[in-house]
């Protein structure tokens, strides 16, 4: 799935990273708990979630995941942009809560994925 | 050890939330200028940053240091915190201590030492009651 059909299916606007609509997205994963999400690596992979902390952009950074979704309408502040751009992520939001974002997303054929190292 | 190619250390703020994982982000980006492949960058970031959250909202901070050599990279975290009174218990998958602050921002899912575990190679925790902890963690390339 490319990012531009998780904007299309999440009705999502985009925060920062345009420029990367046409990147493939294979596994997403759904948590607002980071360390849960550290548990569990998988490649090309997106975050869904509920928190706008800056926590989230370093757990993005350290698992190689570059796309992002923020679900309930939850607004990023300009600190959080801005480590998401320096670090060429996509950010989303979408109104959807997690459970229903997941779910739409999975339905398409966004898988929970494999696990890697 | 002669054949280190380099060494880093960071001070690890106890006070500012936001700043964890700043040591961990710098390493890793400092491996990936050496030229490690990127399953290695991941569990060596990966592990540190629990290990750099772990300083921050159960100890009050420390240090952390990096030794980078072709075949291992070994991360020693250090911190003056209060201790841990049962590591085996510790170690379990969903035991946390961690305070509702700390869980507001997503952490204290009580996988960090867990985590840890899983991404090194070895993980060596001393531990002294009202003294400390010391965190070693090698990682194998
Ligand atoms: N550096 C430390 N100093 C004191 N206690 C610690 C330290 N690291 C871990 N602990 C203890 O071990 C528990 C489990 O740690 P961890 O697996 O990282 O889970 P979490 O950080 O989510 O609580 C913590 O809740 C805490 O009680
Ligand atoms: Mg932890």
């Amino acid at each position: 799935m490319k990012v531009k059909q998780v904007i299309q299916i999440l009705d999502s606007k985009i925060i920062t990273g345009e420029e990367f609509i046409e990147n493939d997205v294979f596994s997403a994963c759904g948590s607002d708990l980071m360390s849960d999400v550290l548990a569990f690596v998988k490649d090309q992979g997106m975050l869904l979630t509920g928190l706008v902390n800056p926590q989230v952009i370093r757990t993005a950074e350290m698992m190689d995941i570059h796309t992002i979704v923020f679900v309930r309408g939850k607004q990023p502040d300009d600190s959080v942009k801005e480590m998401a751009k320096e670090r060429d992520m996509v950010i989303l939001t979408t109104d959807y809560p997690l459970y229903v974002a997941c779910g739409k997303l999975y339905e398409a054929g966004l898988s929970g994925g494999r696990p890697t190292l | 050890m002669s054949d280190i190619v380099k060494t880093l250390h960071y001070d690890v703020d106890p006070k500012d939330f936001d700043s964890v994982g700043e040591a961990s982000g710098k390493t890793k980006n400092v491996l990936r200028q050496l030229g490690f492949p990127p399953e290695v960058l991941r569990r060596v970031a990966i592990a540190m940053y629990e290990g750099e959250i772990n300083m921050v909202i159960h100890a009050n901070g420390g240090t952390a240091d990096v030794e980078i050599s072709p075949k291992q990279i070994k991360i020693t975290l250090k911190d003056n915190g209060p201790g841990i009174p049962d590591i085996e218990k510790a170690m379990q998958k969903g035991y946390s201590t961690a305070s509702e602050e700390a869980r507001s921002l997503g952490f204290g899912a009580g996988m960090g030492l867990f985590n840890m575990d899983t991404y090194a190679d070895e993980l060596n925790i001393t531990t002294k009651i009202g003294v400390g902890t010391t965190v070693e963690m090698i990682i194998r390339t």
